[in-house]
């Protein structure tokens, strides 16, 4: 077992790590930009050493500094965390290069699922459904035409070099087919310099929902099923949940089979995600593999036997192999990222130095955070200042302890979003359980309620 | 009064940054006075003690076997001089090989864009280039010691 633990983040995910090494006996080292020297996770750690000044590229994004804070406190293993170099496939090999077990997915694992279309022609030859659609870059109109059409409409035109939904048309009859082609392929020319085009099966009101998995190094995988995270503004998820309010027995049992099933193919180790949309009829189709731990695995520790996931990832990088069995949850959890954003102005970012902190607590109560009453939220990074979890055994329990909670969790000096989750938990089309990625788009948030003086 | 807590009080003294504290409690009197004027720091400890009854020990006290933090004592001295801080985080080298004399030493007059030290990140050596004009005081960090981002290296006298 590792000896010492360099937690390559900050936040609240850093703090998280260093729990667990705690309680596993493990030292922790906590690597801080200057903007980060009050941070609990500085304090929490073993040991702390000052890395950079406060932009991301001079200190958490920063190979070097992260690998020489690595060799001056002698630490055996690296956690990345999320975000950051959790994904980073130069790091990771950086790390083996260097004797540094990098707690996450090897190089080439990296390379090969952050590649959307090697990873989508490698879960393919794994036998996991994909998006349907052409093989690669269509070459000539009257090719779009027939893929078209063996695809199936609606179908989405896609530009290959595209991004932020440029160059994207959706068509719904072949009679539209000739105008996307030109007007998508001029756009994505003019924004990408390439106007190469592929087409995906048009996915109706898609859900996103994720099934979470761990493999070893025999080559063993298991899934913790799964997380429904629908609710997104611009491609971020608010709150995520599990079991999926539109899961059933049997898709669940499909879509943790293919998880299983691509993880094995792959030969994954580690703790990993694999991201699938399910459209109104129940197909599912793979979108993504994520190849670190996630923002939201505490609903999934909580709703089956308390697992400790980062416990899990510190073992299986230090080689010890899982138990191999599938875990379906037992109870109900939901999550809520609370963010320093004013929810009345469109999410604005609002750091600056909280004055007022009050933790929600009690029964089924969970909070992660690193902040605290006089913590001034640096402005450099992400707004997310704590995840708000409850679990209870029933939806309608989780969602009225998440409102209780809300409603004693007192955050003052800086705006957040806690407003917008108490009006979320009360939203007829949340509670009913019915929603997909475009949840969104028709919500909108209410008055703020008069001060009482 | 013990050993211990004499060695705590000028310790305490020393970070509190006063130049002199005179301290009387039952048949002990005690004066601290730091810094002499040469911008040293040195704190030295002057006894007054009654003739009778007081136990041999407290005259034997060395004072330079005293730990004491003189940083802050120095303080006011130190806030003319600059302090050199580490731009990356990495192992502290003073010379370029171990069969080379160091960059600097104390007393060096240095000019901006003169190579101060070395600090080695990841097998890379980076040469530490000072950007002020000055004489070397103090070097705060031993030679193949680690250094974090900011951490002072040197004291500098600009000029």
């Amino acid at each position: 077992m590792f000896k010492k633990i360099l937690i390559a983040n900050r936040g609240e995910i850093a703090l998280r790590v260093i729990r667990t090494c705690r309680e596993m006996g493990i030292k922790s080292v906590a690597v801080y930009s200057t903007a980060d020297a009050e941070s609990l996770h500085v304090r929490f750690a073993d040991e702390a050493v000052c890395i950079g000044p406060p932009p991301s590229n001079e200190s958490y994004l920063k190979v070097s500094s992260i690998m020489a804070a690595a060799e001056i406190t002698n630490a055996d293993a690296i956690h990345p965390g999320y975000g950051f170099l959790s994904e980073n496939a130069k790091f990771s090999k950086l790390c083996e290069e260097h004797g540094i077990k990098f707690i996450g997915a090897s190089a080439d694992m990296i390379n090969r699922m952050g590649d959307k279309a090697s990873a989508k022609s490698t879960m393919i030859e794994a036998g996991v459904p994909c998006v349907p659609g052409s093989e690669g870059v269509i070459p000539d109109f009257k090719t779009c035409i027939k893929v078209a059409k063996e695809t199936g409409y609606p179908v989405m035109l896609k530009a290959s070099a595209g991004g932020g939904g440029k160059g994207m048309r959706a068509v719904w009859k072949e009679e539209d087919l000739q105008n996307a082609w030109d007007s998508a392929r001029q756009e994505s020319k003019a924004a990408f310099g390439n106007d190469d085009m592929y087409i995906e099966k048009l996915i109706e009101q898609p859900r996103h929902i994720e099934i979470q998995i761990i493999g070893d190094s025999n080559g063993n995988a298991c899934h913790l099923g799964e997380r429904d995270c629908s609710v997104q503004r611009r491609h971020q998820k608010l709150t995520e949940e599990t079991p999926s309010p539109f899961m059933t027995d049997k898709l669940r049992k499909a879509m943790g089979d293919a998880a299983v099933k691509a993880s094995e193919y792959i030969k994954y180790e580690g703790a990993g995600t694999v991201e699938f949309l399910v459209d109104k009829h129940r197909n599912f189709y793979f979108m993504e593999m994520n190849t670190r731990i996630q923002v939201e695995h505490p609903i999934t520790e909580q709703v089956i036997i308390d697992f400790d996931l980062i416990k899990e990832q510190i073992k299986v990088a230090a080689g010890i192999p899982i138990l191999g069995k599938n875990y379906n949850p037992k109870l109900h959890s939901i999550e809520c990222r609370i963010n320093a954003e004013d929810p009345y102005n469109d999410f604005r970012p609002c750091p600056g130095k909280i004055t007022e902190f009050h933790s929600p607590g009690g029964h089924g109560v969970r909070l992660d955070t690193h902040v605290y009453a006089g913590y001034t939220i640096p402005p450099n990074y992400d707004s997310m200042i704590a995840k708000l979890i409850t679990t209870a055994q029933t939806r309608e329990e989780a969602i009225s302890k998440m409102k209780r909670a809300l409603d004693e969790f007192v955050v003052e000096g800086v705006k957040t979003t806690i407003p917008f989750h108490l009006q979320l938990m009360s939203d007829p089309r949340y509670v009913s359980g019915d929603y997909t990625t475009a949840f969104m788009d028709d919500f909108v948030m209410n008055e703020p309620e008069e001060e009482e003086e | 009064m013990n050993i211990k807590e004499i060695q705590n009080l000028i310790k305490f003294v020393a970070k509190s940054g006063a130049t002199e504290v005179k301290l009387e409690m039952n048949d002990v009197k005690i004066t601290i006075r730091t810094g002499d004027g040469h911008g040293k720091g040195e704190t030295t400890i002057i006894q007054q003690v009654p003739n009778m009854g007081i136990p041999q020990p407290l005259s034997q006290i060395p004072v330079e076997s005293i730990p004491v933090s003189t940083e802050a004592a120095s303080a006011e001295e130190d806030s003319k001089y600059i302090t050199v801080k580490s731009p990356i985080i990495g192992t502290f080298y003073r010379k370029s090989a171990p069969d080379q004399p160091s960059f600097v030493e104390v007393g060096d007059s240095i000019k901006e864009g003169d190579v101060l030290c070395v600090i080695e990140a990841m097998k890379l050596f980076n040469e530490i280039e000072s950007e002020i004009s000055g004489k070397i005081i103090k070097v705060l960090v031993d030679d193949a010691s680690p250094v974090e981002f900011d951490q002072p290296l040197f004291l500098v006298d600009p000029s």
